[in-house]
């Protein structure tokens, strides 16, 4: 397992039975595949679904999901329009939002959207989905692909949303976001704490049920 | 009252400096025909209001790449190339707008509305030069309601009464924007007869429709 597929796993166990979930393009997307069994969530979709689900035979007009890729829709599945799939995400009726990062804070603000002097994409829906989903998850690699921390004292690039993110899932921890600081929750294996601080760009409480990733599984 | 157009009158309904509300959600739901159209009859300096862009090819793309486009206010460039080196450098005005504060604007506009409080955008840019207000112990932003001189919508079934249906994720903005433009064209893609849409099926009342056109069959 790939420290993706390692984070993702992980974020599958914070979803629990009858969850309505919506998944960020990228990292965020490969979750379901390391759902538990006996998890059965609902995927809601900016474009307008409740009950998407994986492409099943030939791809049908207009089936697709937010990032414009063929899906499907399971039994019980329901369809809409903009208005009514922003209602539900910014009136609290999704319960959780994984999104992907590029630095989170210990005041629970998330930057994703944009890099001063670089191609900007737009936010979409990431802005809408922070400020109402009952829960945000960042699941994100835990440094730069240059090495810089991601996890920061204060986001430097501009911000999606301010203090959102309640849990940060990385291919090395599990942290918990309260109170303004970081709390450790889970380390890899592997992982020591010195090295996590290394490659941590704010101070971290640890959790006094600190226990190893995996154990979670 | 007939609305249905050949399509040799759909041209003449746009003028240079037009702004235009167009469905869709990256080229899904986006009227195709209307946009070719367009893209060949050359009509210049337009305000494009939807989703996205989609891509130099698709959706709304090829009017951005013909520079046919002065603005755009959308959620979302990151497809298309071409909208983020035109905004770069400077040829064309982009605003960004969240995803469910546009879908909220173009509601205010075609429902009567002054604007709506969203906590969307607050403590980001998002909130530059805007009002702010506190209501039950959180802050919102007052978003202002956006409207347009036409829309362009697509359909996968009309009436000749302009009732339409969409199919799937075609659906997006298309019935929001039918509320909030002057001039409301839809591209359908089969015509049927009045009555024989279930009137427990219409997603857009044909009240809101003012003209309609039958996409041609791709060869």
């Amino acid at each position: 397992m790939d420290g993706k597929e390692r984070i993702a796993h992980r974020v599958a166990q914070e979803l629990k039975e009858g969850y309505v979930v919506n998944l960020g393009i990228g990292l965020p997307t490969l979750v379901p595949r390391f759902l538990p069994k006996d998890v059965h969530i609902t995927l809601q979709s900016e474009n307008g679904f409740l009950g998407m689900g994986a492409l099943d035979g030939e791809p049908r007009p207009g089936e697709v999901n937010a990032g414009g890729q063929p899906c499907g829709l399971v039994p019980g599945a329901a369809v809409f329009d903009s208005v009514t799939s922003f209602a539900l995400i910014r009136g609290g009726h999704v319960d959780v939002t994984v999104l992907g990062g590029l630095q989170v804070d210990e005041d629970g603000n998330l930057a994703n959207w944009m890099v001063p002097g670089k191609m900007i994409p737009g936010m979409g829906g990431a802005m809408d989905l922070l400020a109402g989903a009952k829960k945000v998850i960042v699941a994100m690699e835990h440094c730069t692909k240059t090495g810089e921390p991601r996890l920061l004292e204060r986001c430097d690039l501009p911000l999606t949303a301010k203090g959102r993110v309640s849990l940060v899932v990385t291919e090395l921890a599990v942290f918990g976001i309260s109170h303004g600081e970081f709390v450790l929750r889970e380390l890899a294996p592997g992982v020591d704490l010195e090295t996590l601080r290394r490659k941590t760009g704010a101070r971290f409480l640890i959790s006094e049920s600190l226990c190893e990733m995996e154990a979670a599984l | 009252m007939n609305k249905l157009m050949d399509w040799d009158d759909v041209g003449p309904l746009f003028r240079d400096g037009m702004s235009i509300m167009v469905g869709g959600f990256f080229a899904v739901g986006t009227p195709g025909g209307i946009v070719s159209l367009l893209a060949r009859q050359g009509t210049r300096e337009l305000t494009l209001i939807g989703n996205d862009t989609a891509s130099p090819t698709t959706g709304v793309g090829p009017l951005i790449s013909s520079g046919q486009v002065s603005k755009v206010i959308v959620s979302h460039i990151g497809t298309n190339p071409v909208t983020g080196r035109k905004m770069m450098d400077g040829e064309m005005e982009v605003e960004l707008v969240p995803q469910g504060t546009l879908a909220e604007r173009i509601r205010c506009g075609g429902s009567g509305l002054g604007g709506v409080l969203t906590p969307t955008g607050v403590g980001t840019v998002v909130e530059e030069g805007k009002t702010k207000l506190a209501v039950g112990g959180r802050e919102y932003l007052l978003e202002l309601p956006l409207r347009a001189d036409v829309a362009i919508l697509k359909a996968s079934k009309a009436d000749r009464a302009g009732n339409l249906v969409y199919e799937r994720a075609a659906r997006n903005f298309n019935p929001v924007m039918a509320f909030a433009a002057d001039l409301v064209i839809a591209e359908v893609d089969e015509l049927v007869e009045t009555g024989s849409i279930d009137p427990d099926e219409v997603m857009t009342p044909a009240a809101l429709v003012d003209r309609i056109v039958v996409s041609r069959k791709e060869a």
